[in-house]
């Protein structure tokens, strides 16, 4: 390495990496529902497809991915909650990786609730 | 894709309780539930709760493990990987005074109170990065000081940063960092050096084999920019052999710096050429003493020299030298990188910054802590490391080691710094807190120091060599009994004139436990001298076991358990029990406690 800019590709390359360790309030959550009912209704590819889309779209320091145990909607599950300071709380249910890509694209990045994947738009009586 | 990573200790402590091997076994756990493409183990630098160990550390949640063992790790992984529940029973849970069912579990290591009072600069990277992999550094702003040092700032500049920072040696002395630096500079010369002090002798303190374990690279970058600064071109550690995995650590991070040009020659193309080479001490702690570890490198004899010429004019190899601890280079690259302005407005006004603390003794939390200088010693002992365990009052802490002085209980609310430490006769030595109980005699932990000053004066000056020695045998009478009031005074006497008249740091130093138990806890040595007694119960040829004959039921367990058959039985039985109770023949008795810890009435005593 003989210049700056070599170590600050490094340092870009590896940001992504670590940032799963700092803790930082001011992060977007983003939670998965992994109990065995979620697991069962096919939480673990959704999981991974917002990792890896978090991670492309360099979303990585501010969205934490993280997973949950049983919510309590089991028939609702992969159920997806994102989590943000200031803002209530959304929940996502039936989740599919798709869907999951539409949620990171529009909702992270976008700022706007996907309303149709929410649990208000299943079951508007819950 | 990686979505979690656990982190796993690899510092000495956690090591011996046995990491390395949970870390494999944790690996093919992971690969039995087919989880190797989501979650990552890393092995890392000491978290601080050696106490606690195996520490076990799982983001993005930070749910913080404690005392994890193998078989534990199938179901962290089922429950905790797989399904995103954590273990709550491995979960660690702040002791809390009195019921168990009171403590608080904390899912984050950041929500203890061990962590919340803390402040992390010198140790910020350990636990938190693989040390052993230097792409993890520079994704933690690794080596970016060293290119803004390079690249934007003079060497003048530098010392001038490290002048203002108010940056003091972490070593012990406490001199200013910025002042090394600006002698070494000023000296003329065509081969300056510089130097790293990872020579940690004092017992009960282990904070640079921790930096250098946790977060090598921070002090290869932190020795660059000190060779800049000064005009040097060649460093070397001088580290004890006796720390391993320090030296290996140490060794793959100069190799990788090499690798990627961060050491050698036209560094940054800047045309600044710097290397760095370990040495391995054999463990004496006079090398610890400057011109001594110097010597040393040279391939000499480890001894001190007089000073002057100081080694900022003449040091290693006759050439100027700077010569830093590692603790004090782990604060450098955050100094330059955050500034001036930022380090001071942590600690007091004559000493900035954090300082990191080895807590042992009797406390609950054993283990490491950063906090800013002039956090007092109560939120230190109390808060951060949990208390005296098993109900016990604190007596006192012992700061310093061999070199330092005892701090009671009158003292707890003294904010620490380099000068009130030294204002209440102890020092901040490189940073060792012992932690002491009722239950720990003050004469008899000034005798433990002494004990070991004795066997590590290097023998070049009669006043430590002699000294040194004479001062235990006078600590040996009074332990022994046989000790006047009039060699109190005369003890003293000796303390003064050894500290006054010795050639280095070691025998400058030696006499302070004597001096700050006698000047705080006077009373026990009068205890010791006129009375006989030993107050807390540990200076054995004071002590006489005795039965009380009207607790005693005459089981006869104490008989058994006696390896000296010291103990007969007698005529007398107390009234409403049925057997004779039992004696202890005083010329017999070899003082070893096995019937006290035997006898379930209480009916025998030490006085």
């Amino acid at each position: 390495m003989k210049t700056l800019a070599e170590l600050e590709a490094i340092r870009e390359r590896m940001k992504g990496k670590v940032a799963v360790r700092e803790a930082n309030d001011n992060t977007i959550r983003i939670v998965v529902g992994m109990a065995t009912c979620g697991i069962a209704a096919g939480a673990r590819p959704v999981l991974n497809a917002i990792a890896e889309e978090v991670s492309k779209q360099g979303l990585s320091e501010t969205v934490t991915v993280t997973q949950t145990g049983c919510i309590g909607l089991c028939q609702y599950e992969p159920i997806v909650e994102v989590y943000q300071q200031g803002k209530e709380k959304v929940t996502y249910v039936k989740m599919d990786s798709e869907k999951a890509k539409k949620v990171i694209e529009d909702h992270i990045k976008g700022g706007k609730v996907v309303n149709d994947y929410t649990i208000g738009a299943y079951n508007p009586n819950l | 894709m990686i979505r979690s990573h656990v982190l796993i200790c690899g510092g000495t402590g956690c090591t011996s309780s046995g990491s390395a091997k949970l870390h494999t076994r944790l690996e093919e756990e992971i690969k039995a539930k087919g989880l190797e493409n989501e979650v990552k183990v890393v092995q890392t630098g000491c978290f601080g709760l050696c106490a606690l160990g195996p520490i076990m550390i799982v983001y993005p949640d930070g749910t913080f493990y404690s005392m994890v063992k193998e078989e534990d790790l199938p179901e962290i992984v089922e429950e905790h990987l797989l399904k995103g529940r954590p273990v709550e029973r491995l979960v660690y849970k702040d002791k809390a005074e009195g019921e168990e069912a009171a403590a608080e579990e904390h899912y984050s290591l950041n929500d203890t109170a061990f962590y919340k009072k803390q402040m992390r600069v010198a140790l910020r990277n350990c636990g938190v990065i693989d040390p052993e992999i230097i792409d993890e550094y520079i994704a933690m702003d690794g080596y970016k000081a060293l290119g803004k040092v390079l690249t934007e700032m003079t060497p003048e500049d530098v010392i001038q940063t490290m002048l203002d920072s108010g940056l003091r040696g972490r070593g012990g002395a406490g001199f200013p960092t910025g002042m090394k630096w600006k002698f070494a500079r000023a000296s003329q010369s065509d081969k300056k050096y510089v130097c790293c002090n990872a020579d940690e002798g004092d017992p009960g303190a282990f904070m640079d084999r921790s930096v250098l374990e946790g977060d090598p690279h921070a002090v290869i970058e932190a020795m660059a920019i000190a060779a800049y600064a000064i005009g040097a071109d060649q460093g070397y550690v001088y580290i004890r052999a006796e720390y391993p995995i320090a030296v290996k650590r140490l060794s793959i991070a100069i190799q990788q710096a090499r690798e990627y040009g961060l050491l050698g020659k036209d560094i940054f193309g800047t045309g600044f050429n710097f290397d760095l080479d370990i040495r391995l001490g054999a463990g004496a702690f006079v090398c610890g003493e400057e011109t001594a570890l110097m010597t040393s490198i040279e391939g000499k004899r480890g001894e001190p020299r007089p000073r002057p010429p100081f080694p900022a004019v003449k040091g290693l190899f006759a050439q100027p030298t700077v010569l830093n601890n590692v603790e004090t280079y782990a604060n450098i690259p955050q100094i330059i990188l955050k500034g001036v302005d930022w380090f001071r407005s942590i600690g007091t006004e004559k000493s900035k910054g954090t300082k990191v603390f080895a807590l042992g003794g009797k406390i609950t939390n054993t283990g490491l802590v950063e906090v800013p200088m002039g956090t007092p010693l109560r939120t230190i002992i109390e808060e951060i490391g949990g208390g005296i365990p098993n109900g016990k009052k604190f007596k006192a802490a012992q700061t310093g080691g061999p070199s330092g002085g005892c701090i009671p209980a009158e003292h707890l609310d003294v904010p620490i710094d380099y000068d009130n430490l030294i204002a209440i006769g102890s020092m901040m030595g490189s940073g060792g807190l012992i932690v002491m109980d009722e239950d720990n005699c003050m004469v008899d932990i000034a005798k433990f120091f002494l004990e070991f000053t004795v066997d590590e004066s290097c023998g070049k000056c009669t006043p430590c060599r002699i000294g040194t020695r004479r001062l235990l045998e006078m600590l040996t009478k009074i332990t022994d009994g046989k000790a006047t009031l009039e060699d109190l005074d005369k003890m003293e006497e000796l303390c003064y004139y050894i500290k006054e008249n010795s050639l280095c740091g070691l025998g400058q130093t030696a006499p302070n436990p004597v001096l700050s138990t006698l000047k705080f806890f006077r009373d026990e040595y009068v205890a010791h001298i006129v009375d006989k007694t030993c107050p807390a119960g540990v200076c054995k040829n004071l002590l006489k076991y005795s039965v009380i004959s009207d607790k005693c039921f005459g089981c006869g367990m104490c008989m058994r358990a006696c390896p000296a058959s010291a103990i007969y039985v007698t005529d007398y039985t107390a009234p409403g029990k049925k057997k004779p109770a039992v004696a202890i023949d005083t010329d017999k008795c070899v003082k070893c406690g096995a019937c006290i810890g035997t006898c379930k009435f209480s009916a025998i005593t030490k006085k």
